[in-house]
């Protein structure tokens, strides 16, 4: 089937998906936007969150079907070209990256969490972020990297 | 700009990281690719009457369908020893091992032809209980017999006794490595017989050579590059589909990936060995350890994977780092029919630090001694003897670690706020606390609105583990780098380009910043790791930092004596001492020429080998040897609350203190700390691959629990750099330690809260609720 939806602002067409294929994998295999990950397929890990209606979601969740006609913005639409945002300034600067599997995730997570609450507590950004797994940094660094692009983003 | 040795520059790869478009092995992808799926087996144990592929063949999209029939080469493969099928045949030996592969046009194609493949099996009863396999009346699940490897330690009186004496029985669940990025790689025929290898792996040399064996090709034909590897942990160390993509790829003629789903990936993967452990402590009435008698039984699963050299570090490290004059310790590691077990983060020395750090409490306990008292006046130092009578050279600073951890001040009582959960002098609470505005997400059970307060109780505990850093009992440890120095644009780069796996861990960091250093240069390129140049051994036994780093310390110090030979030779100035800001200068620091003048259009380059001290195999009878390299320590102190009436656990803190010797990367040793400890915890509170009868019940992220940022408490963490006289720089493995006493620090807080002796990890609720 043919898939028609807005990806990071421009519009796009996916052909031949396959009508079990998730959102995910119309991202990935079809529309050539890998950076969203697969880790986990069934909406525990986080790595694979993007915007769809300016709402987060696991696009391993929602079927490509559903995209028809809607708004998807990925971990690929969060710069603006080669200028990094903050969030991802930030995951750099505070060591919040290793292996990186789950950065993706994390850095759209962290985009909408600082959209709704410029400056959350540490307590917020746990709340918020539960849904996504990393398995390398103990968190201590992404926790960092939260509240470092919160004060850049908003200074107080 | 790479930055030197000591500090903290940005990851090279970060930015493709943090963009989304860093391509890791499951992003891969090629033109008219074909995806490969795996047929498994549904039993543990079972005997292969038949294989049928005519059905698979005729599905959709499907191009080539194979069986162990269609393997040219070597049709079992192993890292110690060679046992495991490359597909089976005649039987299977675990759920979920595999039978058969498909290769079609599209994933779901290649999955549906897959359960078409019939497999014909005559069901037998597995053998799940390692007890049993060592027993005559099992099946002999191998030739050789069920025991993959037994090791025996005789050190000192085995006779001795003991006025005070504690004894218990310890028993560990099997954990997974669970890295985010999936098994996955694509494999490309070279159009010359060959093929080409684009895979996330531990260890790029050892998966050539075992798929040259198994391919029945040179090792020349068989090239394989890393690609971006998710999290590794032991995982990546042994083949999972290297094998099946190549041969499917050499039978196409076409591209072929493989990625496995998370499912799929739990068998796809060796797992941290379940274990249990007994053990007897005997020590004086002032508390110094007189003998420690321990019998440890890790199941190794069906195959050997690594398992040999597990068993040994979970024997010669049983005691953890103490002294002690006399040992007697016999393990085994057993064939079953469980699934495969072999490497994970800690490597042997996790499940013993359980049990050993168990037996301290039990024996503080019964000396009515301070707990961390009694490790600090049994702790192993500096020319301490091991069990297995090797002397510890270089710092071994058990007593300062566990000071430090213990001058960290504890956190406020009752999540923050009131001071409700008192503490006694002896760290156990007295409980029956009360929180007025309970902040939920402090409470064990958090949000869930499951208490607050009533019936939460305080403990704090302590643990030190250790382990080996770097092969050991002989296997040849060696890493190999070459050194490129050039000119572009008016200043030097230097390209470094080995073998070495980044996982994750910022080995990319390291290679550039000692290269920075060594040659005094802030453009460093580290190319892609692939076989084109000589095998840097595994991303494993926290060597990387040592042995790679010490290959490029020397290839780079190797550059910069041909640079500085070039400057005396080709220009006459022999006071060229050394570089310093991309020139040669003089002892006295006088300019004598830029690199870029010096050299020009040339290109100075370097290979060089680096290989630390031998190491010995252990003595089959008395387990004496001087079996390994380095000695790697940490401490860590763990707070919890823990509510008795649910049996639920909430980890308030973690502290550490861990001798690093250098900090190469302050940074990524930080993240090293944080990320082991987050392991750690894990297998303590959390983490259990659920086995029963043979077959994992629990092989999804719904069912495996990991560590979310909910259960990471923060981490207060000491650093110290004592330096080792033997390694480059005097750096020390880094990334085993955080995960082997941080898991044991928590339980013993939950000892120490409620009272109950907890035997078993991860701790159930039912181990802390009275039933």
């Amino acid at each position: 089937m043919k898939i028609a939806c807005t990806v990071n602002g421009r519009p796009r067409v996916a052909h031949g998906v396959w009508e079990g294929s998730s959102l995910l994998a119309v991202l990935r295999e079809h529309l050539e936007l890998p950076g969203s990950k697969n880790a986990c397929e069934q909406g525990e890990c986080g790595s694979c969150s993007v915007y769809l209606d300016g709402s987060l979601v696991c696009s391993c969740l929602v079927l490509g079907g559903q995209a028809q006609g809607r708004e998807v913005v990925t971990v690929e639409g969060i710069a603006s070209g080669g200028v990094l945002h903050p969030v991802q300034e930030a995951f750099l600067e505070a060591g919040a990256v290793q292996c990186g599997f789950c950065t993706p995730g994390f850095v759209v997570a962290t985009h909408d969490l600082l959209t709704r609450t410029p400056h959350p507590t540490t307590m917020q950004i746990r709340e918020a972020l539960a849904g996504n797994i990393c398995r390398c940094t103990g968190y201590a660094k992404i926790i960092d990297a939260v509240h470092l692009a919160a004060e850049r983003m908003a200074p107080r | 700009m790479s930055g030197r040795i000591g500090e903290s520059p940005r990851r090279a790869d970060g930015e493709g990281k943090v963009r989304g478009d860093f391509t890791y092995s499951s992003d891969l992808t090629a033109r008219g690719m074909l995806w490969g799926a795996t047929v498994r087996s549904p039993h543990p144990y079972a005997r292969i009457l038949a294989i049928d592929t005519t059905e698979a063949n005729g599905m959709p999209g499907v191009v080539a369908v194979l069986t162990h029939e269609d393997v040219p080469g070597q049709k079992l493969y192993g890292l110690e020893i060679q046992d495991q099928p490359v597909l089976a045949f005649d039987v299977v030996r675990y759920w979920g091992e595999a039978v058969a592969l498909v290769a079609a046009d599209h994933p779901e194609h290649a999955r549906r032809a897959a359960q078409k493949v019939r497999v014909t099996y005559e069901v037998l009863e597995p053998l799940t209980d390692p007890e049993r396999a060592l027993t005559d009346s099992a099946p002999r699940l191998h030739a050789g017999g069920n025991v993959t490897r037994h090791v025996r330690i005789r050190h000192g009186d085995q006779d001795a006794r003991a006025d005070v004496v504690v004894s218990g029985e310890y028993e560990i669940g099997m954990q997974d490595q669970a890295p985010l990025g999936p098994e996955s790689g694509l494999a490309i025929p070279d159009g010359d017989g060959g093929v080409d290898l684009h895979i996330a792996t531990q260890w790029l040399h050892v998966d050539r050579d075992q798929l040259s064996e198994i391919l029945a090709l040179p090792p020349e034909k068989v090239k394989l590059t890393m690609a971006g590897v998710g999290g590794a942990f032991g995982a990546r160390e042994d083949l999972s589909m290297q094998a099946h993509a190549c041969l499917l790829a050499l039978r196409t003629g076409r591209a072929v990936k493989m990625s496995y789903s998370r499912s799929e990936s739990f068998v796809g993967h060796v797992h941290r060995h379940p274990g249990r452990l007994t053990y007897e402590h005997g020590a004086t009435r002032d508390g110094k350890l007189v003998y420690v008698k321990a019998r440890v039984m890790l199941d190794g699963g069906a195959y050997a994977s690594s398992s040999t050299a597990v068993i040994a570090n979970a024997c010669c490290f049983a005691l953890g780092p103490y002294e002690c004059p006399s040992a007697t310790v016999d393990g085994w590691v057993m064939y079953t029919n469980n699934p495969p077990c072999g490497a994970m983060r800690g490597f042997g020395s996790v499940q013993n630090c359980y049990a050993h750090e168990a037996q301290m409490d039990k024996l503080a306990a019964a000396l009515q001694m301070d707990p961390v008292e009694l490790r600090k006046r049994n702790a192993m130092k500096t020319g301490s003897r091991l069990i297995t009578g090797q002397v510890v050279e270089g710092p071994a600073p058990v007593e300062e670690l566990l000071d430090r951890v213990k001058s960290f001040p504890l956190p406020p009582q009752g999540g923050g706020s009131s001071g409700s959960f008192p503490l006694s002098p002896q760290g156990r609470a007295s409980g029956r606390g009360r929180i007025a505005a309970a902040d939920l997400t402090q409470m064990p059970g958090g949000v869930s609105n499951t208490t607050h307060g009533e019936g939460v109780v305080r403990g704090v505990g302590y643990a030190v583990g250790f382990k080996n850093v770097g092969y050991s009992e002989g296997f040849d440890d060696h890493s190999t780098a070459r050194v490129r120095l050039f000119i572009v644009d008016g200043r030097p780069r230097a390209e470094v380009h080995t073998a070495a796996a980044e996982v994750g861990q910022g080995l990319i960091s390291v290679q550039a910043q000692i290269a920075a250093t060594e040659l005094s240069v802030d453009d460093v390129v580290v190319l892609q790791a692939d076989t084109q140049v000589g095998s840097a051994g595994s991303s494993s036994a926290s060597r990387q930092t040592y042995i790679t780093g010490g290959a490029v310390k020397a290839a780079s110090e190797a550059v910069r004596e041909r640079v500085l030979a070039m400057a005396r030779s080709e220009l006459g100035r022999s006071t060229a001492a050394r570089l310093e800001n991309e020139a040669v200068v003089s002892s006295e620091g006088e300019v004598i020429v830029t690199l870029a003048t010096l050299l020009g259009d040339a290109v100075v380059e370097e290979t060089r080998e680096f290989r630390p001290r031998r190491t010995h195999r252990l003595d089959p009878e008395t387990g004496q040897a001087n079996a390994h390299l380095q000695y790697a320590f940490a401490a860590h102190r763990a707070v919890v609350d823990v509510d008795t009436e649910l049996g639920l656990v909430k980890v308030v803190e973690l502290a550490t203190a861990q001798d690093v010797g250098k900090a190469i990367n302050p940074q990524a040793v930080e993240g090293q700390l944080e990320g082991g400890a987050a392991q750690g915890l894990g297998l303590a509170v959390m983490e259990e691959i659920q086995v029963k009868d043979g077959v994992i019940r629990n092989a999804s992220f719904t069912d495996y629990l990991l560590p979310t940022i909910l259960d990471m408490p923060p981490l207060l963490m000491e650093i110290l750099e004592l330096g080792d006289p033997h390694s480059p720089y005097g750096l020390k493995g880094v990334g085993e330690p955080p995960a082997i006493s941080s898991g044991p620090a928590i339980v013993a807080a939950i000892r120490a809260a409620t009272g109950k002796p907890i035997t078993r990890v991860p701790v159930r609720p039912q181990d802390i609720v009275d039933t």
